[in-house]
């Protein structure tokens, strides 16, 4: 990405979310249990399709980024993270439900 | 009766879909429920690890660094452990680094001025300076810091005259740097503490100056 050529720097900022702290949160713990590296976040953020790249915000990209490191070292399941998402789907809360 | 049927849809389409408010459930951030709550249920993580780390998150910001910088400026040997050491003199300071990554901190100089990126991704001394502002992470910030770095500078109000030097560092996962600004003209009579609340944060990337 150095280098590029590339329009003015938008001085954007937001107030991060709770759930992309939580998503920060899980990157920190995970690394300091040695069940991730930040090299395989990277890994897997760039191996996201560059549509997926452009398109996903900064903490879209390291939830997708975790999740497949995760699958991929076995610590979960691809069938164990359908029914859990299944499950998320029927609750009434929505987002309200699952927060520590 | 004939209401009815001459129904139309005036103003705004009520089948449209529903603005991204910030409780809106994306795929994302069912995506991060589950994982989370799967990694507590298999007892990798509990719900008060993942608490006291975005508390953790929280309690670090800009201030930290200013600390430092404030600290820097009223006393030379702090600042010359500080420039040889970042992370042991930040300890010593009671910032705790509980990363493991160096922290370097780069001084600017009436002849150099230092400016931070990470070309790769988002590397930023969170330690001192907190979660980065969103432009830190754009495409745009990050492809033009290295190559165009004064213009850069610029869109930020930095103007720095032609003979000054101006540095980039490229941040990785294992080395974060933390500019270290020239003290303000006329602060001589200030203590630490009204020093340190001049310190700003892009001062201390760099894209600006005191």
């Amino acid at each position: 990405m150095g280098g590029l050529q590339a329009g003015p720097v938008e001085r954007v900022e937001h107030d991060y979310q709770l759930w992309e702290k939580r998503v920060d949160a899980l990157m920190v713990l995970l690394s300091r249990k040695r069940r991730f590296t930040v090299d395989e976040l990277r890994k897997g953020i760039e191996s996201l399709p560059g549509d997926a790249y452009d398109r996903l915000t900064y903490y879209e990209r390291w939830i997708s980024s975790i999740t497949s490191a995760l699958i991929h070292r076995g610590t979960i399941s691809i069938e164990e993270l359908r029914a859990k998402l299944a499950d998320i789907e029927q609750r009434p809360d929505g987002p309200k439900v699952g927060t520590p | 009766m004939m209401d009815n049927v001459t129904h139309t849809h005036e103003g705004p389409d009520p089948h449209a879909p529903r603005p991204d408010h910030d409780d809106t459930l994306t795929h994302h951030k069912r995506l991060e429920i589950a994982v989370r709550e799967l990694l507590i249920e298999k007892g990798i993580l509990t719900a008060d690890e993942i608490r006291e780390a975005v508390e953790r998150m929280d309690a670090r910001g800009p201030h930290l660094g200013a600390k430092l910088v404030a600290k820097a400026w009223v006393d030379p040997a702090f600042k010359a452990r500080l420039v040889e050491n970042g992370s042991a003199a930040a300890e010593e300071a009671g910032v705790q680094m509980d990363q493991p990554t160096r922290l370097i901190v780069v001084e600017n100089t009436p002849q150099v001025h230092n400016l931070v990126v990470c070309t790769l991704c988002s590397c930023y001394p969170r330690m001192v300076l907190g979660i980065p502002p969103d432009w830190y992470k754009s495409r745009a910030y990050r492809s033009r810091a290295v190559h165009e770095p004064r213009a850069v500078l610029a869109e930020f109000g930095t103007r720095l005259s032609d003979d000054v030097t101006v540095r980039v560092h490229d941040s990785t996962a294992d080395m974060r740097y933390l500019v270290l600004p020239m003290r303000p003209a006329g602060t001589d009579d200030f203590d630490e503490a009204k020093l340190a609340a001049l310190v700003t944060r892009d001062s201390m990337i760099g894209v600006t100056t005191l």
